[in-house]
């Protein structure tokens, strides 16, 4: 394996459903522990692209690299075992499990219990010491014992994030961790995301700019499946081809502007 | 204590781990001398035959949320090379105790399971339940193919006296096999609970509520269903080989749709959500089987209204009404429900007795026409070429079923009502915390 | 193998293949349309036969062609609208669950109704006795209409087979029915609605549409169909209360064979399957035969001579499932499938 100095690289990635290409020359080149957010216009192929990394569609041409090492044709398993976790954007829990059960699962192949039927959950001390701790994290610790289908769904968001970044994943891609919630609760969110994910490389697909501006470090615009730009924050924001793709608004200055001051 | 599968958690009704195992292995021990008459000796052999073969189908259903068509293949292929060692035992070409028949069964069970899992399990969903369907006749088309190895009408016959004799025990008299078969099923029941309290076991639950997240939490999804395949196979294959040695006839009947679909439909009666629920429903298929076929010719047809009644309106079984009802006990509101409970068995009773009258009159024109018009039918003689008795029976079905429906809007109300009251008192219990 | 014996081969696989495709048809309409897997088709099926074999004897074939399928098409929607579609929140495995429930009800009462005999129901008079015969004599073959020719009895030579004229009225109601079902989803409304519902149920019905009566009258059609097929199998084959059961089986492999959900590949599965199946019939070699011919001995002392010995004709019964555990190993989706189901 080449050690690369990217801890996620795309080169000129490109997907077309049938006829219709939705990604079209996609290129980034993220860093280790580099915090990115990915934003664009509706159908910019922001979820794809996050599908085509994490492995849900394989790409028409081009490559993704993930520390050096192409995922060219892997299963969604294979890639995470690999090092990359990803969240959903309509939550995709194990529904009948409960709350501490699913981190569980989340960490077995990680800690290595493979599909072993000859030892017991019970006495998997290291696997059930990572739930309690990531539960404690995603402050659910309690709701340890309801089951994930009785949760409310600001606590399915957060489950959703605990089951991502529970298996130590070293990339982690959050799609639109806070889709649907309220002022207060985006910005208890945006507290937790940054605490869950310290040292870890991050991804997040966002529409809410105060988010962005408060949480990452580099923002990615994709617009018609392409990277129009990828920089920090302020030329970012500053870069006349993104004003007129996608800031042009008074209100996302203004959000912006409010996000700056924190 | 964290329960696999519990749809409903009650924390004031701790049972002792140790309390219920003692209890099912004393019950196990003392039925034979509670109920002594021979009928009562096979039936509960077969119970414990039949409980290994539906805790085993559970594993796949309610754990897995795989739906088999076609699962007595592995019960049934278990059988067949059981009884086919149990001949080469008598026969003295092998020294295999007789009370290690069941495990060849098992064996046997897991092999086919290994080599037609894989491909099985290639799918999910709907088209797993067709490809099981699929490769269930496919076993049965064979079975009439092969005379050498499934004896063709006959079947194999066997002797499970054969070999030495174990301490005195030569498994001839029936209760001796019923108590090898106790063991067996204790055994099973013991390692199949044990199964879902592993890494596989978890992840096959997993697999169930969200085939897709298991993916991406770094497991193959059909390696898991794959190996949950096999070790639902090996325990089917056991309750074959017990089978073998309780009858000690193997016919092709065993591999047959029939019995698949016998499988499906008592263990989803018995409840698919929790562990203990195939033990009911296996226990009922005995009875039905054995009791109920000779009560009434149209046996088959209560079976399938009661079954399709439970999916529409108790899709978690017999066992999941018993939990649900003991966490309304836990919290003290069972009391008031019993009037309603009571009220509904009435007129349910009252419905059973004029369709059931309906239907016996059917069955009796259509099946004992040398018998004569009359029959019998719970104490009341009916005519069944005489209007009058038609006219009886679909009056009192009349009647049985609008009280029923009045009753049963009056339990749903109190039901809703009671099942409110709790949700309330779990979040104030839990906020007091 | 001469020509007449391939053309009646191959006419015969035909009229069973589109008999199953009938069945097939119906099955994947309601499941493209409702996610559900009617396991009960098949037992919708023998209702046809039976149901149009007491209004035979009452008043006629033709009668019986045109009322059984509406009548049990009704019987189908009823299903669906009281039973099925309590269960349509649960999930699609209750789904399937309570249609095999159904399976064992409708058995019941079909036994109980018409008894457990096989019933006489045959095709009627105008349609009884052959539609031609092929005659093959050395020179060549010749097509008679009607009834075997004189010359079947007095030429030696003469191998005369004949084509049954309900076989190939069989095969027209079903083509027509395959035409009928086409021009109904691509030229009526309610068909474009159909296949709009398809994917987008909630569109569907927030243009005003009312999808569970759509799901109903799918589901009620799709059964007319199953019974349709069973008014022609019942007539041309046995009716009895194991015909449901043995055509099922076949008829979930089909469209397993042919991709879920795809009536292309279900019609493709269905006659290749029927026509497949007839030649196998009709042939008594077997894998011993074929190594035989390649210059090994093979005998009774011969390894697994048991399965080597084995004829084509004794596993035509079995080639659909064969056929399911090959098209799963090589090429899962199915012939012509797209959905997973």
């Amino acid at each position: 394996m080449i050690a690369s100095e990217f801890a996620l690289e795309l080169r000129d990635v490109r997907k077309s459903f049938g006829k219709t290409e939705i990604i079209r020359g996609a290129s980034l080149q993220v860093r280790p522990g580099e915090r990115v957010a990915v934003i664009g216009p509706n159908g910019a192929g922001k979820s794809t692209l996050f599908n085509l990394i994490s492995g849900r569609f394989g790409s028409t041409s081009g490559d993704i690299l993930l520390a050096g090492r192409k995922l060219d044709g892997l299963k969604p398993y294979e890639i995470n075992r690999l090092g990359l976790a990803r969240s959903f954007q309509v939550s995709n829990l194990f529904t009948r499990l409960t709350v501490f059960e699913n981190l569980r699962c989340a960490v077995l192949w990680s800690m290595g219990y493979r599909y072993s039927f000859w030892r017991f959950l019970a006495d998997a001390r290291d696997a059930n010491d990572r739930a309690e701790e990531v539960m404690e994290m995603i402050k659910l610790h309690k709701r340890r014992d309801v089951q994930a289908m009785n949760l409310t769904y600001a606590e399915q968001r957060a489950l959703e994030i605990g089951i991502t970044i529970a298996g130590g994943a070293q990339v982690i891609l959050l799609d639109e961790p806070t889709a649907g919630m309220s002022k207060s609760e985006t910005a208890r969110f945006v507290n937790l995301i940054r605490e869950v994910t310290v040292g870890k490389t991050l991804l997040t697909v966002e529409h809410d700019m105060g988010v962005v501006f408060g949480l990452a470090d580099k923002i990615a615009v994709l617009v018609y499946g392409e990277v129009i730009a990828f920089d920090t924050p302020e030329r970012v924001r500053a870069n006349e081809r993104v004003q007129e793709a996608y800031l042009g608004s008074v209100l996302a200055e203004q959000q912006a502007q409010a996000a700056g001051a924190h | 204590m964290h329960h696999k599968g519990n749809v409903y958690r009650f924390r004031p009704y701790n049972v002792g781990r140790w309390v219920v195992w003692g209890l099912y292995a004393i019950v196990m021990l003392v039925a034979p001398l509670l109920f002594t008459s021979s009928l009562s000796l096979t039936m509960l052999s077969q119970m414990g035959i039949a409980i290994i073969a539906c805790l085993a189908f559970n594993m796949l259903l309610g754990q897995g949320g795989m739906l088999s068509f076609g699962h007595a293949v592995y019960s049934g292929l278990g059988s067949f090379f059981a009884i086919h060692t149990l001949n080469l035992v008598s026969a003295g070409t092998l020294a295999l105790p007789v009370s290690l028949v069941p495990v060849v069964g098992g064996l046997a069970g897991m092999a086919v399971a290994i080599l037609l899992g894989y491909v099985t399990t290639k799918k999910a969903g709907t088209p797993f339940a067709m490809i099981t369907l699929g490769v269930g006749e496919l076993v049965w088309a064979m079975s009439l193919m092969f005379p050498g190895f499934f004896g063709g009408e006959g079947g194999i016959s066997g002797n499970r006296v054969a070999g030495q004799p174990f301490l005195g025990i030569t498994f001839g008299p029936q209760i001796q096999l019923y108590y090898l078969i106790a063991i067996y099923t204790f055994v099973c029941t013991a390692l199949m609970f044990a199964f879902t309290r592993t890494p596989l076991g978890r992840m096959l639950n997993a697999v169930r509520d969200n085939p897709e997240r298991v993916e991406f939490v770094g497991y193959n999804t059909q390696i898991v269903r794959y190996f949950a395949f096999v070790a639902s196979g090996f325990f089917m294959g056991i309750s074959g080989g017990l089978a073998a040695l309780n009858f000690e006839i193997v016919t092709a009947e065993v591999v047959s749709a029939v019995r698949s679909g016998a499988f499906l439909l008592f263990t989803f009666l018995g409840g698919a959500v929790f562990f203990f629920g195939p033990i009911i429903g296996a226990v009922l298929m005995v009875l039905a089987l054995v009791l109920l076929s000779e009560l009434t010719q149209a046996w088959l047809l209560y079976l399938g209204l009661v079954f399709t009644f439970m999916v529409m309106y108790a899709p978690g079984g017999i066992s999941s009404l018993i939990m649900m009802n003991l966490r309304v006990a836990a919290f003290g509101k069972l009391r008031p429900l019993l009037a309603s409970y009571l009220a509904l068995a009435g007129t349910g009773f009252v419905i059973l007795a004029g369709s059931g009258a309906m239907i016996e009159m059917l069955y009796h024109l259509q099946l004992n026409q040398a018998l004569g018009p009359e029959l019998k039918f719970m104490g009341a003689s009916l005519n069944a070429k005489d209007l009058d008795s038609w006219f009886g029976a679909a009056f009192v079905l009349a009647i049985g079923v609008s009280l029923f429906e009045m009753t049963r809007r009056q339990f749903v109300r109190e039901w809703g009502e009671t099942q409110e009251w709790i949700e309330k008192e779990i979040k104030r219990r839990e906020a007091a915390l | 193998m001469d020509a007449s014996y391939l053309l009646i081969s191959t006419l015969n696989g035909l009229s069973v293949g589109l008999l199953l495709f009938m069945l097939a048809s119906g099955l994947t309409l309601i499941f493209s349309m409702m996610g559900v897997l009617n396991f009960a088709h098949a037992s919708f099926y023998m209702v046809g036969a039976y149901v149009a074999y007491s209004i035979t004897q009452a008043i006629g074939f033709w009668w019986g062609l045109l009322l059984a399928p509406p009548i049990v098409g009704l019987m189908g929607a009823a299903f669906e609208r009281f039973a099925l579609r309590k269960v349509h929140k649960f999930g699609h495995v209750p789904e399937l669950l309570i249609t095999f429930g159904l399976s064992y009800i409708i058995l019941e009462l079909v036994q109980l109704v018409w008894g457990r005999q096989a019933l006489d129901f045959r095709p009627p008079e105008s349609l009884q006795g052959p539609l031609f015969t092929i005659v093959q004599l050395p020179a060549g073959m010749q097509l008679a209409w009607g009834s075997p020719p004189l010359m079947c009895r007095e030429v030696a030579e003469a191998i005369c087979t004949t084509f049954p004229a309900f076989r190939a009225f069989g095969m027209g109601v079903a083509v027509a029915m395959l035409i009928g079902v086409w021009l109904l989803l691509t030229r009526t409304r309610i068909g474009l609605v159909i296949q709009a519902a398809l994917t987008h149920p909630e569109a569907v019905e927030s243009l005003g549409h009312n999808v569970p009566r759509v799901f109903m009258g799918v589901f009620g059609g799709g059964t007319a169909l199953a019974a349709l097929a069973g008014v022609i199998g019942g007539a041309l084959r046995v009716t009895e209360p194991s015909m449901a059961l043995a055509v099922g089986a076949v008829v979930f492999a089909v469209i397993v064979i042919g991709g879920m959900g795809s009536l292309a590949g279900a019609f493709v599965a269905s006659v290749g399957l029927g026509i497949i199946e007839s030649f196998a019939v009709g042939s008594d070699r077997s894998i011993a035969d074929a190594l035989r011919f390649l210059g090994m001995t093979v005998n009774e002392q011969t390894f697994g001579y048991a399965v080597w010995s084995v004829k084509t004709s004794q596993i035509a019964a079995i080639l659909p499932y064969l056929l399911l555990v090959l098209i799963l190993i090589f090429r899962p989706k199915g012939l012509f499938g797209t959905r997973e189901g």
